[in-house]
């Protein structure tokens, strides 16, 4: 049986073989079904990387908490630091709480200057916001609470006026304010307020709040991060509880403030990478339904025209079954090949489309050998009654058959 | 077992259609064949002589009556046991040769062994001993579009042997061949046929028919006439009559 299969094997690809034209045009179907496919479920796998990578650089288990007019009219009022030490002590679940400020501002450093945004965050902002010190070192807690001037940069700032080598320890001027440089943040992907978060200089709060804001107490948002083993949505509740009773909302006012879920963030988008992905797999479902129909309606234009080679394989004895497994292994072959053009075709777009959509190009072995162990099954479903009807001829009428 | 004759038909009938297109092809056949015998089945068209080579080569089934092949019941068979039956005892030539195209002759002499499941090195040695003995052994890697067709003739018998078969059935094995390519036919067949190997020939050409040691004749669809012990092998001898002899079991 074992050596039938591989003479069958054989036979198979001569047949494809001498007809190369039409075998590539029948499995032109399971080809795009299976490119498209591929292709669709890669970009959407970088897709989602792409975009984990970005929320996580908010933080996780984090809530961000800014101010936001229900009605237009009327201004949202700003949070303090009572607002966040109340967060802080009365919700369960709540680690940390941290507000920040931020305004523009312009770097100045050896005579170059430089626009960018001056952000007031303390050590516990940066644990949330799982910023990390690339070099130097963070605030200290004197440095916090008596708002003194040093100052954290981001690469971008290094990047623009130090020219010079050394950088920790140097003196630099932000706006009026002369502070010394004590770190430098990681390069990270994205911050709060969108834009460049690697453009940015960090200051303790306090220092922030006195001498740009002019107002020592309040925050423009603050991040609260939870213990992941609490439910963000029972924490969430209370977060909404808590803040309208503190900012003295009547019932059936909306809330002049919005809470932004990172984890509810990445969710979102993951859903819709998923629809996205889903959507396609069946637009190639459908293709691959057409393909199966091509091969199916091809194998029966083959049985019709080998009907007398299987009248004389039957003549000298071929079981039924063993023509069937003749055909069988013919349209299984012609699937295969059709999966493997399409897994190469996908390979390409998707580094092409990958580099052009500039996102991370991830290679899943799981969906290419499912393409391909799903194209082999379109083989034997499509091919299965071509190949019985084969198997049913009647030897003599198969012989007489011109 | 050696007892037995070889091929017994016994009342077969063969019918095609259903109701008024009926058509009975086979009005009961009896009929002996023993071993190591030449046969040549002649009539003209229509007479049955063709349905009777479907049913001895088990490739149809009777409608009606028995046939022993080696004992056992044909008519009681499945397709797939007839099957067996055709690859393990049985060979056919055709009169259309029935080569596979553009396939080498080795590879077509081949064929009946892969289903045999045959290892590939056996298969190649058994089909070159074939095609040695049809003196063809030189064009084993022809195409039959390359060959004459006495030449394709030959690679057909030669597949038909490369199972060591009990029976050889031809069915107009020369029809399609000039008279000089028919006679070397024929020539093979005979010496075939004297190492033992039983020839059902079905022809219309009484000339091919001389090579025979009984011919069978059909008419309506009955056996009209047996000739037995005919001497095999001489073509100048004109139509014996003198040995013709009743069958034993005579036409119905």
């Amino acid at each position: 049986m074992l050596g039938m299969i591989g003479a069958t094997m054989l036979l198979a690809l001569r047949e494809i073989r001498r007809h190369l034209l039409r075998s590539f045009l029948t499995t032109l179907g399971i080809i795009i079904g299976v490119a498209a496919v591929i292709t669709m479920v890669t970009l959407g796998q970088g897709l989602t990387a792409d975009v984990q990578e970005e929320v996580s650089g908010l933080g996780s288990d984090v809530f961000i908490i800014f101010p936001q007019r229900s009605d237009p009219n009327i201004p949202a009022p700003a949070f303090d630091d009572a607002d966040i030490r109340a967060v802080e002590m009365q919700i369960p679940g709540v680690m940390g709480a941290a507000g920040a400020v931020s305004t523009n501002t312009t770097a100045f450093h050896n005579g170059q200057d430089w626009a960018t945004s001056v952000d007031g965050a303390d050590s516990e902002f940066f644990a949330a916001q799982s910023i990390d010190i690339a070099e130097g070192r963070g605030f200290s807690d004197t440095e916090e609470s008596r708002g003194e001037s040093v100052c954290i940069i981001g690469p971008k700032v290094v990047e623009e006026i130090f020219v010079a080598d050394r950088v920790i320890g140097e003196d630099m001027r932000v706006g009026n304010v002369s502070c010394q440089v004590i770190g430098v943040i990681e390069e990270r992907s994205n911050s709060v307020g969108g834009g460049d978060a690697n453009d940015v200089v960090f200051m303790p709060l306090k220092t922030v709040q006195r001498r740009f804001i002019g107002n020592p107490d309040n925050v423009q948002y603050f991040v609260v991060q939870y213990d992941p083993t609490y439910s963000s949505a029972t924490i969430q509740q209370q977060l909404i509880g808590l803040l309208r009773e503190r900012r003295v909302i009547q019932d059936g006012e909306g809330n002049n403030f919005n809470i932004v879920d990172t984890a509810e963030i990445s969710e979102t988008l993951n859903n819709i990478t998923g629809t996205m992905t889903a959507v396609v797999t069946m637009i190639a479902g459908i293709s691959l339904l057409v393909g199966g129909i091509g091969i199916m309606n091809i194998m029966l234009v083959s049985v019709t025209e080998r009907t007398r080679e299987i009248g004389i394989r039957l003549a000298i004895g071929a079981l039924a079954r063993e023509v069937r497994l003749q055909f069988l292994t013919e349209a299984v072959v012609l699937c295969c090949f059709g999966g493997l053009i399409g897994i190469l075709l996908a390979l390409g777009f998707s580094i092409l489309l990958a580099s052009v959509a500039e996102l991370p190009f991830i290679f899943d072995p799981t969906v290419n050998i499912l393409s391909f162990v799903f194209s082999a099954v379109m083989g034997i479903v499509f091919g299965y009654y071509p190949a019985h009807r084969a198997s049913r001829l009647d030897p003599i009428d198969a012989l007489r058959h011109e | 077992m050696s007892e037995a004759p070889l091929i017994e038909l016994e009342g077969i009938t063969k019918t095609f259609g259903e109701g008024a297109a009926a058509f009975q092809a086979l009005k009961g056949v009896d009929l002996t064949i023993e071993r190591g015998d030449f046969v040549a089945i002649m009539g003209p068209s229509g007479s049955g002589k063709s349905t009777t080579m479907n049913i001895l080569g088990c490739l149809d089934v009777p409608t009606g009556g028995r046939f022993r092949f080696r004992g056992i019941e044909v008519q009681d068979l499945s397709r797939d046991q007839r099957s067996l039956l055709r690859r393990r005892y049985l060979g056919f030539v055709f009169q259309g040769f029935n080569l596979l195209a553009r396939t080498s002759a080795v590879e077509n002499v081949e064929l009946p062994l892969l289903y045999r499941g045959e290892s590939k090195k056996l298969r190649r040695e058994a089909a070159e001993r074939s095609l040695d003995l049809v003196g063809l052994l030189p064009w084993a890697d022809h195409t039959p579009a390359e060959l004459s067709g006495g030449q394709q003739q030959r690679v057909a018998i030669a597949r038909a042997l490369v199972t060591d078969p009990d029976v050889l059935l031809a069915d107009e094995p020369t029809g399609n061949l000039d008279t000089e390519r028919s006679l070397e036919i024929m020539e093979l067949l005979t010496d075939l046929n004297k190492t033992g190997i039983t020839i059902l020939m079905v022809t219309h050409e009484e000339e091919m028919a001389q090579y025979a040691r009984t011919i069978v004749h059909f008419r309506d669809g009955l056996v009209e006439r047996v000739d037995r012990g005919l001497k095999a092998g001489a073509p100048s001898v004109s139509p014996a009559t003198s040995h013709t002899t009743s069958s034993s079991v005579g036409s119905a």
